[in-house]
């Protein structure tokens, strides 16, 4: 059986530790990216970083990956909880309202939204031909911060609805029998069991919305710069791919540290008891 | 035993068109131990659970200490239950559980800690209070479900067959653990099951129930001795049931032989069906001292008693005797009037 494991390994070798170890050895050096004998050793990708310009956007993009994850749990919970709860004969069909939109380029799906955003795309006309102000959102984080939302709520969806639809109902009964109310049943059983599929919506919602470009780049314009158009521009138009690189690392050790406190929020012991 | 505390009046419920509970009314009294039981899919746990409100009926009514209690939803209930697969917190420890209730009501820490510890002590878990609900077994999980709802000292207590997920042994050890507990803390038990054993161990009144409808409510006496009908006979206890005639008062006929038997008011020549228990048939070693005669076809030994089965012209009967007849012997059979158990003929 361990024999099976071998073409794992390779392909990690391969495809993912050769490559993180490029992209360490780009971000630690300078010099032209085509010739390897002007390569020096040095730190000072990462002391570019600090200047105001790449803290901002570094800012701005924990912000709005922040701000739409937020959503997508206000928006999403509710959401996986209905869904859970309906008739196991309509489930499966809800969750396909849900899915579906997913199975369509990612990309195309954003390009919908410009259109539909644009200062005379659907939205706008319907608005006008109600006699409503426009929308002017787009480009700007406003139209950021919906593009984001709406690609990635189905990961907050999905995680939450799958532990929500394991809670055994006897344990609601329970609850109820011992004096809780709707409101405290779920606020002392349901949310608590329901943490782990939560912390994963979390971190499935911010690590690509910390990190996209296509959907700032998009719907942003050059008003709303976030890290990831900023390292997509030092590997792309500055062909940069020293200084990319060392953002790219940056980046990587922010998201492990926030990983971190997300699994230890998940471990953390609710009310003397530990969450599942 | 006192007045009474609980009323079912004529419940009714069905679940797509299929009646489960069929009219039943029933009256518990105060810190009785009733069991409801039947096979699976009597109604037994539907009728239980309409009492602790999880479950609505579709018509009747169910009154509490003489108010109506459909209205009210189940966590107001003074009603607690432990479930089936008793349905613990996985998420809290065994002292949470515990205090759930407590928690809930909004009762000081310090009351909290008192009453859990007290709990805790009656079901014999004293120093499990810190432990994590799955490492317990089977039957300390059944405790745990049992200290959770007490703690809250409900007027009635719902169990839910709460000890059919343990084995023969410990059921037994938790059985006799059970009537102590209710006896101790005095408040009414409604016990769910389909162990006929159980019911007859445990409680005070037995509720038989078969496809929605109550069959006999009697102590477990009664509905030993004294079966109303055929399926109560077969369902508590071995027995010999075959159909019979009276004739008169006091005189049944069947198997082509007359028997005098302690039972009156059924019409002249009534066609009535007859219990009999297998330990309540003596054997004689001449044939011709017999009412009947047969052949032992079978010995079985289990242990307090020998179970043989004896072949006559007309049946097969089930005895059980401490005195053991070689297979193949020819023997005799006798019934004293007494232990004859005439029954209607049930339309169901």
């Amino acid at each position: 059986m361990r024999l099976l494991a071998w073409p794992y390994v390779g392909w990690m070798a391969v495809f993912v530790v050769v490559p993180l170890l490029l992209v360490l050895v780009y971000s630690f050096t300078s010099g032209d990216i085509h010739d390897v004998s002007t390569w020096q050793f040095t730190a000072d990708n990462f002391a570019r970083f600090n200047e105001p310009t790449y803290l901002k956007v570094m800012g701005d993009s924990f912000v709005l990956a922040t701000a739409s994850t937020s959503i997508c749990l206000l928006l999403g919970y509710p959401v996986a909880m209905i869904i859970a709860r309906a008739d196991i004969r309509y489930r499966n069909l809800l969750l396909m309202f849900f899915l579906v939109p997913m199975w369509m380029n990612f990309l195309l799906r954003t390009y919908a939204w410009m259109s539909l955003l644009s200062p005379n795309g659907l939205i706008n006309r319907g608005l006008q031909a109600l006699g409503l102000p426009i929308l002017e959102i787009m480009p700007g984080p406003w139209a950021v911060l919906l593009g984001m939302v709406y690609n990635f709520l189905p990961f907050m969806v999905l995680p939450i609805y799958t532990v929500l639809s394991k809670i055994e109902k006897p344990l609601l009964e329970a609850s109820s029998d011992l004096g809780a109310n709707k409101f405290l049943t779920f606020w002392k059983v349901i949310f608590p069991l329901s943490i782990p599929g939560v912390v994963s919506g979390i971190t499935m919602v911010f690590m690509p919305a910390v990190s996209t470009f296509v959907i700032s780049s998009l719907l942003g314009g050059s008003k709303t710069l976030l890290i990831g158009d900023v390292i997509e521009q030092q590997f792309t138009y500055e062909r940069n791919w020293h200084f990319g690189s060392s953002l790219s690392i940056i980046l990587m050790i922010i998201i492990l540290l926030s990983m971190a406190v997300m699994s230890r929020i998940d471990r953390k012991p609710a009310e003397g008891g530990r969450a599942v | 035993m006192g007045k009474t505390l609980i009323e079912l009046k004529n419940l009714t419920k069905s679940y797509s068109g299929n009646r489960v509970v069929d009219n039943i009314t029933l009256s518990i009294r105060e810190n009785e131990f009733m069991t409801l039981l039947g096979p699976s899919g009597c109604g037994k746990t539907t009728t239980l659970r309409m009492i602790g409100g999880f479950e609505d009926p579709d018509s009747g009514s169910i009154l509490f200490e003489g108010h109506d209690l459909l209205p009210v939803p189940p966590y107001k209930r003074n009603i607690n239950t432990v479930f089936q697969r008793y349905a613990l917190f996985p998420h809290m420890n065994v002292f949470e559980n515990i205090a759930f209730g407590l928690r809930i009501k909004k009762i000081g820490k310090s009351e909290i800690a008192e009453r859990v510890a007290k709990m805790l002590r009656l079901v014999d878990l004293d120093d499990f209070g810190k432990r994590n609900v799955d490492s317990l077994s089977g039957g300390q999980q059944q405790r745990v479900a049992i200290a959770r709802a007490l703690v809250n000292q409900p007027k009635v207590l719902l169990l839910d067959e709460p000890l059919g997920a343990l084995d023969l042994k410990l059921r037994k050890e938790m059985q006799i653990e059970l009537l102590d507990m209710q006896r101790s803390v005095g408040i009414t038990f409604i016990y769910v099951t389909h162990d006929q054993e159980e019911a007859l161990t445990m409680s005070d009144t037995v509720v038989v129930m078969n496809q929605g409808v109550i069959q006999q409510v009697g102590t477990p006496v009664d509905i030993y001795n004294e079966p109303i009908n055929r399926f109560v006979a077969d369902f508590i206890g071995e027995s010999n049931i075959m159909e019979a005639v009276m004739p008169e008062d006091r005189v049944v006929v069947f198997d082509e032989t007359t028997f005098s038997c302690v039972d009156t008011g059924f019409a002249p020549g009534e066609e009535v069906d007859v219990v009999i228990r297998p330990e309540d048939i003596r054997i004689t070693v001449d044939p011709a001292d017999g009412q009947l005669q047969g052949t032992v076809t079978s010995v079985v030994f289990k242990g307090v008693h020998y179970e043989m089965l004896i072949e006559t012209k007309h049946r097969e009967y089930l005895v059980q005797r401490t005195m053991m007849f070689p297979e193949g012997s020819r023997v005799g059979m006798n019934i004293q009037p007494a232990d004859i158990q005439v029954m209607k003929k049930g339309d169901r």
